[in-house]
């Protein structure tokens, strides 16, 4: 009994000695300060040095809180209990947390920056005007791959990835629609197709590849293709950029078929409580020069066309990252289909998913 | 007891191995300058620096164990009562089902547990953060703790108890002298698999924190989009080999002032 | 101890605990099982578990949860015994934890460098003369790494149900003329019972509703039940159907501890003739 009193009488004084260095910190790192913003973000998507300047530069302390999924944050923010400022969903995301009434309006008179975004990049079909949102980061969905671990194969077409020679080699994401879309534009159907019969041949194809497929897996990829263990994958051009920079042999392509244009976008959610503050945050991060670090501290495409003079021309000139418009006309943003369909296209993918071997 | 012999040792030794095989490969990568888990390139210790200029990331990891020490703490505490409660239950049917409810927090994918606190939180107001993660880490380590306490229950032979109450010893005195002493390796053993499950969670944590609180799981499961830098490589390093050092020396500490448990043992 | 009303008083932490967190969370499950996405009531549902391919799931889940737990005794047993007989034995014992608290997603990611067509393990059999393989994404690499997170859940409570052994019984035994394997099976076994069917309860269990270890170490190649509820809830947000799904894994649990409660009378009055 004696060694059980003792024991917890020790844990609990280490907490509480933990609780107090840790209050310390936190009063050196201002966290306690009066103005402060919550930034909601993925995490590492953002160049914590800006993050420093912000604080600096207006004095608003940023809290900054990070989540690994879409559906997580949306969670969270529909739920609420926490007063998130800013948040960074993906396009469907945004129409999804659109309908259910989780978004403030914009008010572009408090942001004069955005005067710096692409107008290509602007009032796209999943928020018209940009009410909402505004483009933070963008991409593309492709293909990367290695030649040197393939004889030297290269790709165009989403056909490549049913060659005979790619058994056991194509590594997917676990991503109902990135996965079903190959094969829906592979056929030339939309990406945002509903037709049962259109999905029902996409799935029918798929589980064609199925001998192909080494994995179906997350983000993973990236180390898994910098270390050479796998020569396809099915992937996001800012992960693809990632593997590039770390393994030099391998390249990038969007099919000839056409592909899906991302975006992750700037929001303020309703639980916002320090509105002034997030505006301040939004109209700094548009900032050229600030957007420019963030891109090159990140690795994503930017929208902010003034952000592209301050950056390295290797970068903006590059193709695979920056396609030109007339490479951007085949590729296609995801509209938010509805939960039904949407269970559609995972149910179907689940059942391409059993079938692997 | 008798020393081991030599295929014994082998079978520990190969064990062992295994268990600290993915460990010191991180803690290898993580002296790389290379920047990623391959290609080890040469050596740096950049990262180690890293981590003690990263002020958010040293609050991240003091909540981490603040939160994985009090919560195994309370629910080592609640989880021995819950174990004393099903062992003195008369009625069969019922003992195997509170045990049964006991282990539904087990089953239940980290996803249910956590929306449903969040939702339980949200309802009865309690705001999302230090407390609510503790709350939950609690909540979810008890019916561990319940099911490594109940078997030493189990086999604690009654006429123990009987004894100690005929000898004229109190309730309480039975408790405190012959009960507790006797499952303390199962207390210890929930203790330890509850700090487990604490510094592991992520999902039900994600679900409930806010506010600016954050351990470091959730840090590091975000990451994993844009690539886990190899400063966690380093943090954990730092961790592990500062728990070492700690067991270590707890461990040489107790065995030289010889503690007086040791005796209540046989 | 009899007969007194206040004699629970001391268990009312635990009854709060149950009611908040076990109780009212699974009210909540049972009830949204029963809408469907646009918020109508159904059994559509529970008859959409009975499709295909959610019992196929099931099937699956059930077979690896087995494979699993299976080797994670067939491991720990020996090593908890050999434990009990090592000088710093609970040294030992804290040994074999600390490795479960570092992150799950850190070691997970140190196996895919570890298992690799490069790593460490190909280089090995490569230097024997098998040559490199593809360990990753396969059943191997998921039951591995599996009983390698739940060995500590599995050794623990076998460390301590052999601990308690008496040493002289097993020399009594021996005395009677008793071999080795008959020693074990009357009478270490039956004494350590208890601790192996802790063990088999925290690993089978949770094995079942396995996830995340699904899609970075078996590349989705191996589906569980926990998976197909995490995407119903985080994906698809189908909360009705991922509620149902944990309906079944509930009631699945309910019937293994049916099971493995059916030996108790005789285990503990084994343990009573110590």
């Amino acid at each position: 009994m004696k060694g059980l009193v003792s024991s917890a009488a020790t844990i609990l004084l280490v907490s509480f000695v933990l609780l107090f260095i840790n209050l310390q910190l936190e009063n050196k790192h201002g966290r306690v300060g009066k103005d402060t913003i919550t930034v909601y973000n993925w995490g590492e998507y953002i160049d914590p040095e800006l993050l420093k300047q912000f604080e600096e530069q207006e004095g608003i302390k940023v809290i900054y809180e990070t989540f690994d999924s879409n559906e997580g944050m949306m969670g969270k923010i529909e739920q609420g209990g926490t007063s998130y400022d800013i948040s960074v969903p993906s396009e469907y995301a945004v129409q999804m947390m659109e309908q259910k009434d989780l978004l403030l309006p914009l008010d572009f008179d408090k942001i004069p920056n955005i005067k710096n975004i692409d107008p290509y990049f602007m009032n796209l079909a999943f928020d018209p005007q940009n009410k909402y949102s505004i483009p933070y980061f963008w991409g593309t969905l492709g293909i990367a791959y290695n030649p040197s671990l393939l004889d030297g194969q290269t790709f165009e077409s989403w056909e490549s990835l049913w060659d005979a020679s790619l058994r056991q080699k194509v590594i997917l994401v676990d991503s109902a629609r990135e996965v079903l879309g190959v094969a829906l534009n592979s056929f030339g159907y939309s990406l945002n197709s509903t037709s049962l019969q259109e999905l029902k041949e996409a799935t029918d194809k798929l589980e064609t590849m199925g001998p192909n497929v080494k994995a179906v897996i997350g983000d993973e990829v990236t180390q898994l293709m910098i270390n050479n263990e796998a020569s396809v994958a099915l992937t996001w051009s800012g992960q693809a950029a990632d593997m590039i920079s770390e393994n030099e042999d391998i390249d990038y392509i969007v099919p000839e078929e056409g592909s899906n244009l991302w975006f992750d976008n700037i929001v303020i959610p309703r639980t916002a409580t320090n509105i002034e503050g997030a505006y301040k945050f939004i109209n700094f991060m548009l900032d050229p020069e600030v957007a420019a670090q963030n891109a090159e501290y990140v690795g994503y495409s930017t929208p902010n066309v003034k952000a592209l003079s301050f950056m390295d021309e290797e970068i903006t000139e590059d193709e695979r990252f920056y396609p030109d418009e007339e490479a951007r006309e085949h590729l296609e943003v995801y509209k938010n289909l509805g939960l039904e369909t949407l269970g559609v296209y995972n149910e179907l993918f689940l059942k391409f998913k059993m079938g692997l071997r | 007891m008798g020393k081991l012999s030599s295929l014994p040792r082998i079978y520990l030794a190969l064990v062992f191995v295994v268990l600290y095989a993915p460990i010191f490969y991180l803690i290898y990568y993580s002296f790389n300058s290379g920047g990623g888990m391959s290609n080890f390139e040469s050596f740096t210790l950049e990262y180690y620096q890293a981590v003690f200029q990263d002020t958010r990331l040293l609050i991240i990891v003091m909540n981490t164990i603040i939160i994985a020490l009090l919560s195994a703490l309370l629910s080592t505490t609640i989880g021995v009562i819950g174990a004393l409660a099903i062992y003195f239950m008369k009625n069969k049917s019922m003992r195997q089902t509170v045990l049964s409810l006991n282990n539904i927090l087990i089953v239940s994918p980290d996803v249910i547990i956590g929306a449903s606190f969040l939702i339980l939180f949200t309802l009865i107001g309690v705001k999302l953060g230090f407390a609510s993660v503790l709350i939950s880490h609690i909540a979810f380590s008890i019916p561990i703790v319940v099911i490594m306490v109940l078997p030493k229950l189990l086999e604690m032979s009654t006429s123990l108890v009987d004894a100690a109450l005929d000898l004229g010893a109190s309730r309480r005195d039975v408790l405190t002298r012959v009960v507790l002493p006797y499952i303390k390796p199962g207390i210890f053993a929930g203790f330890f698999l509850a700090l487990t499950y604490s510094l592991d969670d992520f999902a039900v944590t994600f679900f409930v924190t806010g506010n600016g609180f954050s351990t470091l799981s959730v840090e590091i499961y975000s990451m994993a989009r844009t690539g886990i830098t190899l400063t966690i490589n380093a943090l954990s390093g730092l961790i592990f080999v500062i728990t070492m050092v700690l067991v270590l020396g707890y461990y040489i500490i107790g065995n030289k002032t010889k503690s007086p448990n040791q005796g209540v043992k046989r | 101890m009899k007969n007194n009303p206040l004699r629970f008083v001391y268990a009312v932490p635990y009854a709060v605990w149950m009611l908040l967190f076990v109780l009212a969370p699974i009210a909540v499950i049972v009830y949204y099982s029963f809408f469907d996405l646009s918020g109508n009531l159904t059994l559509g549902n529970y008859r959409n578990f009975f499709s295909s391919i959610y019992f196929k799931l099931t099937m699956s889940s059930f077979w690896y949860a087995f494979l699993i737990t299976f080797f994670s005794l067939l491991i720990s047993y020996p090593t908890a015994y050999f434990l009990t007989k090592t000088k710093h034995k609970r040294l030992w014992l804290l040994l074999i934890i600390i490795p479960s608290w570092i992150n799950l997603l850190l070691k997970t990611y140190a196996f895919i460098g570890l298992m690799g067509l490069y790593g460490p393990i190909n280089g090995f059999l490569e230097t024997i003369g098998i040559g490199s393989q593809q360990i990753l994404f396969t059943d191997f690499s998921f039951v591995f790494v599996s009983v390698y997170i739940f060995i500590p859940f599995m050794i623990l409570p076998i460390f301590n149900s052999l601990d308690k052994i008496n040493p002289t019984l097993l020399d009594a035994s021996k005395d009677l003329g008793a071999s080795s394997w008959v020693t074990f099976k009357r009478v270490v076994w039956p004494m350590t019972i208890d601790g192996v069917k802790s063990g088999v309860q925290v690993v089978f269990i949770p094995a079942l509703s396995l996830f995340m270890i699904t899609r970075l170490i078996a590349g989705n190649k191996v589906i569980t039940l926990g998976t197909a509820i995490e995407q119903q809830f985080l994906v698809t947000q189908n909360w009705g159907m991922g509620s149902t799904i944990a309906v079944f894994l509930i009631i699945f649990m309910f019937l293994i501890m049916l099971l493995t409660s059916g030996k108790e009378k005789g285990a503990s009055a084994n343990g009573k003739t110590k």
